[in-house]
C-alpha cells in the first residue's frame, strides 16, 4: 500500500517535471522545428527596381554565413526568396505560396511600397509577420491596425522631422522652396516636413511638385529661385536630384541645399551633376558608407567586409543596398535570438517590439534600435552630412526623430 | 497591271484562317475538362485554388484578345489597359460605394464595352503593326492616367486600393478562396459559351470574313467599320470583366499592377495557346502563370533566360500552339481506335 502510494507520488512528481520543463522549452507555430526556421521573402530580382534584387542576395549571404557558424540556437535558416519584379499581383501570389505553399515563419524585408500594401491586408488577416519591410513609407508603424508589420529603416517622415528640426534651430529665419516628386514618396516627406516644422510651418514660402514623366525640371526651379527663398529642399529621386543641382549652379542660385537621403548616392547622384556645383549639399544617412576611408578601422564595418571577402565575394561594398541587406538581415538574426526556443509568430512579433539600444554592424555610431509594443519603427534616427571634396562629411549630433511616435 | 492583281492575290493575311468549327473543343472534351475543374477544387490547398483562379481570370482575357485576334484578326497591344479600367471600375464601386461584388462585374464589362468601341473608331484608320503600335500607346498610358492627381479621391493614385475579399453567401461552408473559384468558374463558363456562341454566329461570320479577306468581305456586304469597332468593344468588355474579377482575387489594384508587361503576356499566352482556338486560352494563362515560376526554380539569377528559352522552344517546336498539340494528339487517338 504503503510502497503504490510512494510510487504514485514519484511517478506524479517525474510526470509533474518532465512536462514542465517541455512547457518551458519549446513551442513551435508553421515553419520552425528543432533543426530549421524557414525564413520568406520577396524580392523584384526582375523588372524595373531588380538594382534592389542585391538586397535579397545579401540577405541570403548573410543567412549562410549564420548556418555555418551554427545557426540560430542550433537551428538552420532556410531563406526561401521569391521574385515579384515589383508588380502587386505578383507580390500576393508569392507571399501566398510563401505561407501557405512553403508554410515560413515570417515574411521577411519584402521590398517596395506597393508589393507591401499588396500583401499587408492578407498577411495580418492570416498572423503572419511582415517583418521589417524594405521600403521608406510611413504607414508600416501602425501597430495598432496592423499588429503583424513592421518597417526597419527611417520613414521618409522620419528624416523629414530631421531636417526640420535642424533648420529650426540652425536657421530659424530660413525661406524654405520645396521641389518634391508628386507621388507617394514626395508627398509622404512633405507632411513629414511640415509637421517637423509644426507651428513654423509658414516658413515654407513655395512647393513645386514635378511628374517622374517629365523630361526636365529646369522650370519648376527658375520659379523656385524667383520666390527669393534661402532654402532649397530637394525631395527628389535620383535623375532629377542631379538636374536640380546642374540647374542651381547654372542660374547661380546659391540656397542652403538638402537633398533627400534617397538621392544622397555619390556615384549616383553627386558625381554626374559635378562635384564643384556640390559643395555644401546637406543630407542626412544613418549607415556607413562603403566608400568613406573613415570606417576602414572600424570594428562593424571590417565584420561587414571580411563577411563580403568570404561569404558573397560578388557583392560590392560602394552599394548602399548590399550594407543594407546586411543590417536589415543582422536585425532579423537578433530578433530570432532572442526569441530562444518559443518559435511561435506571436513571440517573433513580441521579440520584434522589443528591442532595446541594438546596433547592426553597419549603421552610423551611436544610432540604435528601438520598439516597443507601440513603437513599430526601429530606425529614426539620423545624423546630418555635409558635402565637401569628393564624399560627405558627417556632422553634429546623431538626431532623434522623436515625432514620429 | 497583271503584277499588282497577284500581289493583292498572295499576299498572306495576317492570321491564319481557322475554320470556325476548329475553333472549339468537342461536346466528350468539354465535358471532362468541366469535370476536372468543377471537382479539382474539393482536393486542393487554398493556394492552389487561388493560382486555379488566377489561371481562369487571365484565361478569360486572353480569351478577349483570341476574340480580337483570332476572330477579327486585328492586333492589341492595350489589353491591359482594359484589364485596369475594368478592376478599377470594380474597386471603386465596391470600396467607395459598397457596390456588391457581383453587380460591379457587369457594370466594369459595359464600361469597357464602350471604352473599347471607341477606342476602335480610331483604330479603324489603321491595321497590323501599326494598329498594335496604337494600342501599345494605350497600354503605356494607363498606369499614369490612374495615377493622375484629381482622380486620386477615387484611385487611390499610387498607393492603390485595398480590395475586400468576399465570403461565401448563405452561409455555404466553404472557404473564401474556394468560393471565389467557383463564382469565377460560373463566369469564365457563362462567357466561353458566349464567345463561342458569338463566333458562330451572323456576326462571327462577319468577323472572320473581314479576318480573311477585308474587300471581299466589304464586296459582300459586311459592315466592315462596325464589325471591326464590334471586335473591338467585346473583347475589351470580356478582357474588363476579367480585371474585375481579378481585382477580387488580388484584393488590391495599384497603377504598377497594369503595365506593358501585363499586355504583353496577355498577347504571349494567346500565341501559346493558339491564335483562334479558343480552348487553347486557358493552356496559354496555364503558360504565363507557371512557366515564370519555372524558369525561376531553375535559375533565379537567369529566370528571364530561361523564361526566354522555354519559350523559343514552344514557338520552334508548335509554333500554332496547344492547338497543334490537341490536334496530332487527336490524330493519334484516332488512329489507335482504328486498331
Amino acid at each position: 500500500m504503503y510502497r503504490q502510494l510512494r510510487i504514485a507520488a514519484l511517478a506524479t512528481a517525474v510526470i509533474g517535471l518532465t512536462s514542465g520543463t517541455a512547457l518551458a522549452q519549446k513551442k513551435y507555430d508553421t515553419g520552425a522545428t528543432d533543426t530549421e526556421i524557414k525564413i520568406g521573402n520577396i524580392m523584384p530580382y526582375s523588372g524595373p527596381a531588380s538594382a534592389y534584387g542585391v538586397i535579397g542576395k545579401t540577405e541570403q549571404a548573410y543567412f549562410n554565413k549564420i548556418n555555418a557558424e551554427g545557426g540560430i540556437n542550433g537551428r538552420k535558416i532556410n531563406f526561401v526568396s521569391y521574385d515579384d519584379g515589383y508588380s502587386p499581383p505578383k507580390a500576393v501570389e508569392q507571399a501566398r505560396k510563401l505561407v501557405e505553399s512553403d508554410e515560413v515563419l515570417v515574411v521577411f524585408n519584402p521590398l517596395g511600397t506597393p508589393s507591401n500594401s499588396a500583401i499587408q491586408k492578407y498577411l495580418n488577416a492570416k498572423k503572419v509577420p511582415q517583418l521589417f519591410v524594405a521600403t521608406g513609407a510611413t504607414k508600416w508603424n501602425d501597430p495598432k491596425d496592423f499588429p503583424w508589420t513592421m518597417g526597419w529603416q527611417p520613414s521618409y517622415q522620419s528624416e523629414a522631422h530631421i531636417y526640420a528640426k535642424y533648420l529650426i534651430k540652425e536657421k530659424p529665419d530660413a525661406k524654405i522652396a520645396v521641389l518634391f516628386q508628386n507621388d507617394d514618396f514626395g508627398k509622404d516627406y512633405l507632411k513629414g516636413l511640415k509637421d517637423g516644422l509644426g507651428a513654423k510651418a509658414s516658413m515654407i514660402m513655395a512647393e513645386e511638385s514635378y511628374e517622374t514623366t517629365e523630361p526636365s525640371i529646369d522650370g519648376h526651379i527658375v520659379k523656385l529661385k524667383a520666390t527669393g527663398a534661402d532654402v532649397f529642399i530637394s525631395i527628389t529621386t535620383p535623375k532629377f536630384a542631379a538636374q536640380a543641382i546642374k540647374k542651381l549652379a547654372e542660374i547661380d542660385w546659391h540656397p542652403l541645399h538638402i537633398v533627400s537621403n534617397v538621392s544622397a548616392s555619390v556615384g549616383g547622384v553627386i558625381k554626374p551633376a559635378g562635384f564643384e556645383n556640390s559643395q555644401g549639399i546637406l543630407s542626412a544617412a544613418y549607415a556607413k558608407d562603403g566608400a568613406d576611408p573613415q570606417w576602414d578601422d572600424d570594428p562593424g564595418m571590417k565584420k561587414f567586409l571580411d563577411f563580403l571577402a568570404k561569404y558573397y565575394p560578388d557583392g560590392n561594398k560602394l552599394d548602399g543596398s548590399v550594407v543594407y541587406g546586411y543590417g536589415a538581415a543582422q536585425t532579423l538574426v537578433k530578433v530570432l535570438q532572442m526569441c530562444g526556443d518559443d518559435l511561435t509568430r506571436a513571440n517573433v512579433m513580441k521579440q520584434a517590439a522589443s528591442l532595446k539600444d541594438f546596433e547592426p554592424d553597419t549603421l552610423l555610431p551611436g544610432i540604435k534600435i528601438n520598439t516597443s509594443p507601440t513603437d513599430f519603427a526601429p530606425i529614426k534616427q539620423l545624423q546630418m552630412m555635409r558635402f565637401k571634396g569628393e564624399k560627405w562629411d558627417l556632422f553634429g549630433p546623431i538626431i532623434t526623430d522623436d515625432l514620429s511616435n | 497591271m497583271s503584277a499588282a492583281i497577284e500581289e493583292v492575290v498572295t499576299e498572306a493575311p495576317a492570321v491564319e484562317a481557322v475554320p470556325k468549327r476548329a475553333m472549339t473543343l468537342g461536346a466528350g472534351t468539354s465535358l471532362v475538362v468541366l469535370g476536372l475543374l468543377v471537382a479539382f477544387p474539393l482536393f486542393a490547398k487554398n493556394f492552389i485554388i487561388f493560382q486555379m483562379t488566377m489561371l481562369l481570370i487571365y484565361g478569360l482575357a486572353v480569351l478577349a484578345l483570341n476574340i480580337l485576334t483570332g476572330g477579327s484578326g486585328q492586333f492589341s497591344l492595350g489589353q491591359s489597359a482594359f484589364y485596369a479600367v475594368g478592376a478599377y471600375t470594380s474597386a471603386i464601386l465596391m470600396e467607395q460605394y459598397g457596390v456588391n461584388y457581383a453587380l460591379t462585374l457587369p457594370i466594369a464589362g459595359v464600361l469597357c464595352f464602350g471604352a473599347g468601341f471607341l477606342f476602335g473608331q480610331p483604330a479603324l484608320r489603321l491595321s497590323g503593326v501599326y494598329l498594335a503600335l496604337a494600342t501599345f500607346a494605350l497600354a503605356t498610358a494607363m498606369p499614369q492616367l490612374l495615377k493622375l492627381n484629381f482622380l486620386e479621391p477615387w484611385t487611390g493614385g499610387v498607393q492603390g486600393l485595398v480590395v475586400t475579399k468576399p465570403d461565401a453567401p448563405f452561409g455555404l461552408p466553404m472557404s473564401q478562396d474556394m468560393w471565389l473559384y467557383y463564382f469565377t468558374l460560373v463566369v469564365t463558363i457563362a462567357i466561353y459559351l458566349f464567345s463561342v456562341n458569338l463566333l458562330r454566329s451572323r456576326s462571327g461570320r462577319a468577323f472572320m470574313a473581314i479576318r480573311d479577306n477585308e474587300i471581299a468581305a466589304s464586296a459582300m456586304g459586311i459592315d466592315v467599320a462596325l464589325y471591326k469597332t464590334l471586335a473591338f468593344g467585346v473583347s475589351a468588355g470580356i478582357t474588363g470583366v476579367a480585371g474585375a474579377l481579378g481585382a477580387i482575387a488580388v484584393q488590391f489594384v495599384a497603377p504598377d499592377s497594369y503595365t506593358i508587361t501585363l499586355a504583353i503576356s496577355l498577347f504571349l499566352g494567346m500565341v501559346v495557346g493558339g491564335v483562334g482556338w479558343l480552348p487553347g486560352s486557358i493552356v496559354g494563362s496555364a503558360f504565363i502563370i507557371f512557366v515564370p515560376n519555372i524558369a525561376e526554380g531553375i535559375s533565379k539569377g537567369l529566370s528571364g533566360a530561361v523564361f526566354g528559352v522555354l519559350l523559343f522552344l514552344v514557338i520552334f517546336l508548335v509554333p500554332h500552339g496547344a492547338r497543334q498539340i490537341a490536334v496530332v494528339s487527336q490524330q493519334l487517338l484516332g488512329k489507335f481506335k482504328k486498331n
